[in-house]
């Protein structure tokens, strides 16, 4: 289908962006990669009276190593920290992720703000972000603050980005000396939707798993690495809440919670022991 | 800030295969629509008009994009390049790429054909090398319902093979100073 009428801003600086708020208020939307954004303007889900475009905002295309962090900028593309050639030391869950993002032709346009912005509870980048416990920083024409990532998903595309703001950077913590990462997803199809996405994130003591594709939201539970594992995957299946839709049953959702949980969790518990 | 109002045509001014053109958009056209309605270029092809069957691949400063993702007004001095523009620095009519794709049999109706050229286009200019499950996994952002793939793979096996001979041979030309 075709998109209904809209206004369009070219925010070339942070303070176009201001001022396009400041006319539009809350009918305007920010588009950066719009490889979700668009899809639903076309589908007429989204009629936002104005997009403020930031996909040539120089100073929001960044991504750096700061404080601990692999810091990326709202207008960066998936496909730039894909690249990174220290990607797979400096953050290796992503690496492991960026396969399963949709596809190398979107990828190439879409941004890792922009899906954090989305929050479908069933894309990989809001699960890792979760999964590491990172951070969202959004600004405002007042300033900015800082929402851990399990305060900044809300629910099903819901956020807790405030009328004003816009999503700065997401801060995604480097990789811990002796933590190991584990990512898998199961989906119709290669690039599709997941049915279930799972990140694994294990230290010396304990074993976090995050699941993506069940709730609204990425969630997360952590366990001590001795726990009966069968028992706390089967416990955290259920807890999930899974819902059944034309495609998957909600049973099949919690198999394979406990299936791929198992095998992730034991892959490196075997590994850290040997 | 420069904003565009919804109910009035913009000049929009990019290079497309090479060429400066522009045209009058206002700002819901997709680019899509763009490049076949305003500018000719009926090589894109428009399947779902939601990013997901990649017939209207395109590349946008080199890079491959869904067309009916993006704006007309965002390809604003943008260089789009489409299958039109594939063989305009080739002397023959055909790229290898193209030719590669004639040879074996690599499509039947042809409608998702000029997506998946360009994305394959620019994925072999960044992965000269690719194995078959890459190339199967870069293929699986272009939906095809004729060709099963399989030839489409070994139309790009076929590309990747010759490209990497003609390489190692002048390699080896060099070398030994021939």
């Amino acid at each position: 289908m075709k998109p209904c009428s809209f206004d369009y801003v070219r925010a070339d600086r942070v303070q176009d962006i201001f001022e396009a708020f400041e006319h539009y208020g809350q009918e305007a939307r920010i588009l950066a990669g719009g490889q979700s954004l668009m899809a639903m303007i076309n589908y007429r889900l989204a009629r936002p009276k104005a997009l403020i475009d930031i996909s040539r905002c120089a100073e929001l295309d960044y991504v750096q190593v700061r404080d601990g962090r692999l810091v990326v900028g709202a207008a960066v593309t998936q496909a730039k920290v894909q690249q990174r050639e220290a990607l797979a030391r400096e953050v290796p869950l992503l690496q492991l992720a960026f396969p399963y993002i949709s596809h190398f032709q979107i990828r190439s346009r879409g941004t890792v703000c922009g899906s954090i912005a989305h929050a479908d509870p069933s894309a990989e980048l809001p699960l890792c972000l979760t999964a590491l416990r990172g951070e969202v920083v959004l600004r405002s024409k007042s300033g900015r603050r800082t929402l851990a990532a399990d305060e900044f998903f809300t629910g099903m595309l819901m956020t807790a980005i405030e009328e004003g703001e816009f999503i700065e950077e997401v801060r995604f913590p480097l990789a811990v000396d002796g933590c190991r990462y584990r990512f898998d997803e199961v989906a119709m199809r290669r690039g599709d939707f997941a049915i279930v996405s799972l990140a694994v994130v294990a230290s010396a003591s304990e074993i976090a798993l995050t699941i993506g594709g069940v709730a609204d939201r990425p969630v997360t539970r952590r366990w001590p690495r001795s726990a009966d594992l069968p028992a706390v995957l089967a416990a955290f299946a259920w807890d999930l809440q899974a819902q059944s839709d034309p495609h998957v049953s909600a049973s099949y959702r919690r198999h394979l919670v406990r299936s791929l949980g198992q095998r992730l969790i034991t892959e490196v518990l075997d590994e850290t022991v040997s | 800030m420069k904003p565009y109002r919804s109910d009035t045509p913009h000049a929009i001014g990019l290079t497309l295969n090479g060429r400066q053109v522009s045209g009058q958009a206002a700002p819901r056209m997709l680019l899509s629509d763009f490049l076949r309605h305003v500018l000719g270029a009926t090589g894109v092809h428009v399947g779902c008009e939601h990013g997901v069957c990649g017939a209207c691949t395109v590349q946008v400063d080199g890079v491959p994009a869904r067309s009916c993702l993006m704006l007309a007004v965002q390809a604003e001095g943008r260089s789009i390049e489409t299958v039109e523009g594939l063989n305009r620095d080739c002397a023959v009519e055909l790229t290898d790429l193209q030719q590669a794709f004639k040879d074996h049999h690599a499509l039947q109706c042809g409608f998702c054909t000029a997506g998946i050229l360009m994305s394959c286009d620019a994925y072999l200019k960044q992965f000269p090398c690719p194995d078959e499950d890459q190339l199967r996994d870069m293929l699986s952002g272009h939906l095809c319902r004729c060709t099963g793939y399989t030839n489409i793979v070994r139309a790009l096996q076929a590309v990747v093979a010759q490209r990497n001979g003609i390489k190692q041979e002048e390699d080896e030309n060099v070398r030994s100073g021939s």
